[in-house]
């Protein structure tokens, strides 16, 4: 056991706070994606399933521009273009008070969620559409009104059907989350690469790996956890 | 007075007319077999008795209330549609019922809805709220025991037969009480060996103050259970009358060789 005495813990302990730190900053940048884009997602299917055209062609027109190009231009474009096209960088918005890095953080948080909810409205329009014509049909001759159908019948049909493509995307989002990076967002890759450029180590980036493998161990668990709990009928 | 009276309905997709002006009544308590080939129209006209579709032309009463005029459908608010159509019923070939909720929760959930809905407008207490959702799931308990069903009160629609799913839609339909009740084919969708048992429940349904339409393909239960026969080809009735008038007397060429081309089938 003698390597053990080779181990230098103290920057062993060194390079976990600062990867934490960094999985902190992950970590928000996943769950407020999360939490923001998931319903926004809803609101831009039902645009892209609107009756009114002119609207339904906006939707979908922006969905698949946002879906076409890669989200590393998306958060370039939404970080740097206030300031180069309008003299206003995120930075000296009055909203982030001086704070340079949540300006950039935010500026990321909000190309995160305007493209993932691109990618979930896609998955919710199918899971709707999916839906036999069958159920609205026995809703209405039952009486329901339109929203009693959606919430009552329609709803929990749709959310099982397309919780393995919603668990997918999830998991994309951990790793995207990496992403960040490029536009100073501090998170845990941004900090691994710090690492790497001032202590020459390359060990902490196995170690960011582990971080990203569990989270995602964990984040598969509980889509697996609510699948199971939906086996108890079928579509 | 008739309980229902439908008055020259008449229903094109595009430039494909469907229904060609469509008349009959039907008196309390009646069992109406709709029969005829496939595309003559059959499901398009339960569809729009159910205001699934809306007939381009035509009026229908039911108790002497216009539930339906072509000339004024279009002011109707989706509120009013709502409550005209709950005096019908409609039975699905493909019986539709909502996979995600028990075989008992299917039958109480339109009940509980409207119910819902009324109890707001009263300002109802909770003592009275939890009266009323009492009264809805036992008289759907009631209902399940009439299509035989009880034991399954608690189980969802995929651990059931076919058959056992039919019934579960028709004591759904019931719940309503609706004042007509329409099957579209209810054991087309069925195995051979599994008809029988939907079909026995329908025949125990009726009753005096039941109305029911039935479109079929059923001969033997057409002859069996219906008052009254109609055959629909191409979009018009071509046949009205008595099960023994239609089968026994046909009047029109075009029904002779409809039942005589069924009878090569039945062996
Ligand atoms: N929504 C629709 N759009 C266009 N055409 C339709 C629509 N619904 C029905 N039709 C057409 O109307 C005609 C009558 O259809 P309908 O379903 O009422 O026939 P049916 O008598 O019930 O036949 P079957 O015995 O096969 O069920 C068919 O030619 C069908 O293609
Ligand atoms: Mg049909």
């Amino acid at each position: 056991m003698s390597w053990l005495y080779d181990i230098d813990w103290a920057e062993v302990w060194y390079v976990t706070v600062q990867l934490l730190n960094g999985f902190k900053m992950t970590l928000g940048l996943f769950f407020l994606t999360l939490i923001f884009s998931l319903p926004l997602g809803l609101v831009f299917s039902f645009g892209t399933m609107s009756k009114i055209k002119p609207l339904r062609y906006l939707v979908k027109g922006f969905v698949y521009i946002i879906r076409g190009t890669p989200l590393l231009l998306q958060l370039m474009i939404i970080v740097y273009l206030p300031g180069i096209a309008f003299g206003m960088p995120l930075t000296r918005w009055a909203i982030f008070g001086g704070n340079v890095s949540a300006a950039y953080f935010f500026g990321a948080l909000a190309a995160f969620i305007i493209n993932y909810a691109c990618y979930f409205s896609e998955i919710y329009r199918g899971g709707i559409e999916s839906i036999a014509k069958g159920q609205y049909e026995a809703g209405q001759v039952l009486g329901m009104t339109k929203s009693q159908i959606f919430f009552k019948v329609i709803l929990m049909q749709v959310i099982k059907n397309i919780l393995p493509p919603i668990a997918n995307e999830t998991i994309t989002l951990v790793k995207d989350t990496a992403l960040a990076r490029t536009v100073s967002v501090m998170e845990i890759l941004f900090m691994a690469n710090e690492i790497l450029m001032l202590k020459q180590l390359i060990w902490p980036l196995f170690y960011t790996g582990v971080f990203y493998l569990l989270f995602n161990a964990l984040v598969t668990w509980i889509f697996g956890k609510l699948e199971a709990k939906l086996s108890y009928y079928k579509v | 007075m008739p309980i229902l009276e439908v008055e020259n309905f008449t229903k094109s997709f595009g430039d494909v007319n469907v229904l060609k002006g469509i008349d009959f009544t039907l008196e309390k308590g009646e069992v109406l077999a709709i029969i005829g080939s496939s595309g003559s129209g059959k499901t398009t006209l339960l569809r729009c008795l159910n205001f699934l579709e809306t007939p381009d032309g035509g009026r229908m009463r039911v108790n002497g209330e216009t539930l339906f005029d072509a000339e004024e459908h279009k002011k109707l608010s989706d509120k009013e549609i709502r409550m005209r159509r709950l005096h019908f019923g409609l039975v699905f070939q493909s019986f539709n019922l909502f996979p995600q909720y028990t075989v008992l929760k299917n039958i109480t959930l339109a009940s509980e809805l409207l119910e819902n809905e009324r109890l707001k407008g009263e300002n109802a207490g909770r003592e009275k709220r939890n009266r009323v959702m009492e009264g809805i799931r036992d008289h759907a308990m009631e209902l399940l025991a009439t299509v035989g069903l009880t034991e399954k009160a608690e189980s969802y629609p995929c651990q059931l037969s076919g058959g056992q799913c039919q019934r579960v839609a028709i004591a759904r339909a019931l719940a309503l009480s609706p004042d007509i009740l329409c099957f579209d084919e209810p054991t087309s969708a069925l195995d051979p060996e599994l008809t029988g048992e939907v079909l026995r429940v329908i025949r125990g349904l009726k009753s005096s103050d039941r109305t029911m339409i039935v479109v079929t393909h059923e001969m033997a239960f057409a002859k069996g259970v219906a008052d009254k026969v109609i055959y629909m080809a191409d979009g018009v009735i071509e046949e009205i009358g008595t099960p023994d008038q239609v089968f026994n007397h046909p009047q029109s060429e075009k029904t002779r060789s409809f039942l005589n081309a069924g009878q090569q089938f039945q062996f």
